[in-house]
């Protein structure tokens, strides 16, 4: 039994190393990196942290990353929504078909539609805008918004929809009333599943942005090549990201196989 | 027995729209881009399947493909019984069931590039953790920018201590979904661990697993940030996956002819691909 329990510590213990290793770093100075290994910092500085908090460039980064991360998932939400309704409780021409497509979008590789993206938003005048980005993560967001919600609405038995017709609720009424609250759980989900796909994304969100709508990632990527190798700038701008995923993550921690399993678990 | 209803169509009309747009228009795009030769200037000529031709034709891209195979193949190996193990070993209940939980699904939610960037400095020959630790420790020489074994060691760890967590919420969502009844009858009946493992456990996260192995499929054999941060595809061309080559055709070299037509090869592959999970899902859905 001891030996047992083990397994899981030594596995925690190794995924927090690395993890550690950033944090140390974020707080020591250029000086103590550069002249040789210390397991801890030996003169604790914020003056990494205070940087990217007073620089402009740094903490838009932040904020534009909050931004598209937040309108995609309000549209992939709202959009998935009722079709995800429909794949559960209807059957109509083609449903199969477009559920398997859909599916197809989540699978495709982002470097397959880096460039054809950076034209295509070029073309309709959204290219460097949160929006542009938002809507390129909607690619893989909805079809996996959909997925989640309606392997939580099949859950849900028909007989709700049945009873609350009989009583004489109108469909958007019903639906906002009744049927929402009984998927509530599936909908927190949906919504932290297109929150983490967004937030970790670079690929597409650096393609589409340019100045006004740059994304952490972006800006972490071009201090890293352009001003020397300040590593513990990087580490530190490292380390804010992992905050709001470690945030929302104990809110949603008893769902998160169930929406990795699409609601099938 | 769902109703048929033909109008569930305006339902979905929304995500129609969205979902074509971002996925149809772009892939006409490369469709059109991968049967044209340019020169710039926004001048096209026709060159038919040319292109296809010669992508399935050159060394290079067999080298980032056996690449690709290679470590989606060493991924799903080294993954899933780890997974499993972990998930068999982890508490049932009790207060560490939550801390597990999310100190597991950590490294999942912290974007792409900063994995990379953090093995980077995690693995640093002279002043990262593991990295001194190799070198000046065990003395073992050990340096990522040097070496592709180390390059290579180093993208497989990476990504078994960035994903494995995944395999692992699912097969313990599966696990706990065990009822006590049937441990409790196995004791009776005497029967070992591994009959236990074999006939109660592994059929009840059989659902689960087929998930967990098709979504570790699809994201390995996609994977382009992390060991594109990490290694940029080096030392030489040994770590240059199929995403990372792609990515310096299409918009490092601006040869669109080409990369269009390996974006359809590409894509083609994760299609049949897809359409296995979505065979075998809806095959597991029919049973239950």
């Amino acid at each position: 039994m001891r030996m047992k329990s083990l397994v899981p510590i030594l596995y925690i213990l190794f995924l927090m190393l690395p993890i550690y290793w950033l944090v140390a770093m974020s707080f020591k100075t250029t000086n103590e990196i550069l002249s040789g290994f210390t397991l801890f910092p030996q003169t604790w500085t914020f003056a990494n942290y205070i940087e990217i908090f007073t620089d402009p460039t740094w903490y838009w980064g932040y904020i534009n990353s909050i931004i598209y991360v937040t309108i995609n998932t309000v549209i992939s939400i709202t959009v998935a929504l009722p079709a995800a309704y429909a794949f559960s409780r209807y059957s109509f021409v083609g449903d199969k078909h477009l559920f398997f497509w859909l599916l197809t979008n989540r699978m495709a590789p982002a470097a397959v539609f880096a460039l054809p993206f950076f034209q295509l938003y070029s073309a309709v005048g959204l290219f460097d805008t949160h929006l542009a980005v938002a809507l390129a993560h909607c690619l893989f967001n909805v079809p996996l918004a959909v997925w989640i919600l309606e392997g939580f609405m099949s859950g849900v038995p028909k007989e709700l929809d049945e009873t609350a017709y009989v009583d004489g609720y109108s469909f958007p009424r019903f639906f906002m009333t009744i049927f929402l609250p009984a998927i509530k759980s599936g909908v927190g989900v949906a919504a932290f599943f297109c929150f983490m796909f967004s937030w970790v994304e670079m690929l597409l969100s650096k393609t589409l942005t340019a100045v006004e709508a740059k994304p952490i990632a972006a800006v972490m990527t071009r201090t890293a090549s352009s001003a020397g190798y300040e590593l513990g700038l990087l580490a530190a701008a490292g380390t804010l990201t992992i905050i709001p995923g470690a945030i929302v993550i104990y809110f949603v921690r008893n769902y998160i196989a169930k929406g990795f399993a699409l609601g099938r678990v | 027995m769902k109703t048929q209803n033909q109008r569930a169509w305006l339902f979905v009309t929304p995500v129609l729209l969205l979902v074509a747009f971002n996925a149809l228009i772009p892939m006409m795009t490369v469709v059109n881009y991968s049967v044209q030769e340019t020169f710039g200037d926004n001048l096209f000529f026709w060159e038919g399947l040319g292109w296809f031709e010669q992508i399935l034709r050159s060394e290079r891209f067999h080298a980032a493909l056996g690449r690709q195979l290679f470590f989606t193949v060493m991924i799903l190996i080294i993954e899933v019984p780890l997974g499993v193990a972990i998930a068999l070993a982890m508490p049932k209940k009790g207060f560490w069931v939550p801390f597990c939980l999310v100190t597991m699904a950590l490294p999942m939610l912290i974007p792409w590039n900063v994995v990379g960037a953090m093995w980077n400095i995690f693995t640093l020959p002279d002043i990262g953790l593991l990295g001194y630790f190799m070198n000046h420790t065990l003395g073992i020489s050990y340096d990522m920018t040097q070496n592709p074994v180390a390059a290579w060691v180093t993208i497989i760890v990476m990504d078994v201590w960035h994903w494995t967590s995944l395999v692992v919420l699912l097969a313990y969502a599966g696990l706990v979904s065990i009822p006590n009844a049937y441990y409790q009858a196995a004791e009776i009946d005497g029967a070992s661990n591994w009959a236990v493992f074999r006939f109660i456990q592994l059929p009840k996260m059989k659902t689960v697993l087929t998930i967990a192995v098709l979504l570790r499929f699809m994201d390995s054999f996609n994977i382009y940030t992390e060991p594109f941060v990490l290694t940029g595809g080096g030392p030489g061309n040994s770590t240059t996956l199929l995403s990372i080559d792609l990515v310096k055709i299409a918009l490092g070299q601006f040869d669109l002819g080409p990369a269009a037509a390996m974006s359809l090869i590409y894509f083609a592959i994760t299609l049949f691909a897809s359409w296995l999970f979505y065979t075998l899902m809806t095959m597991n859905d029919n049973k239950s």
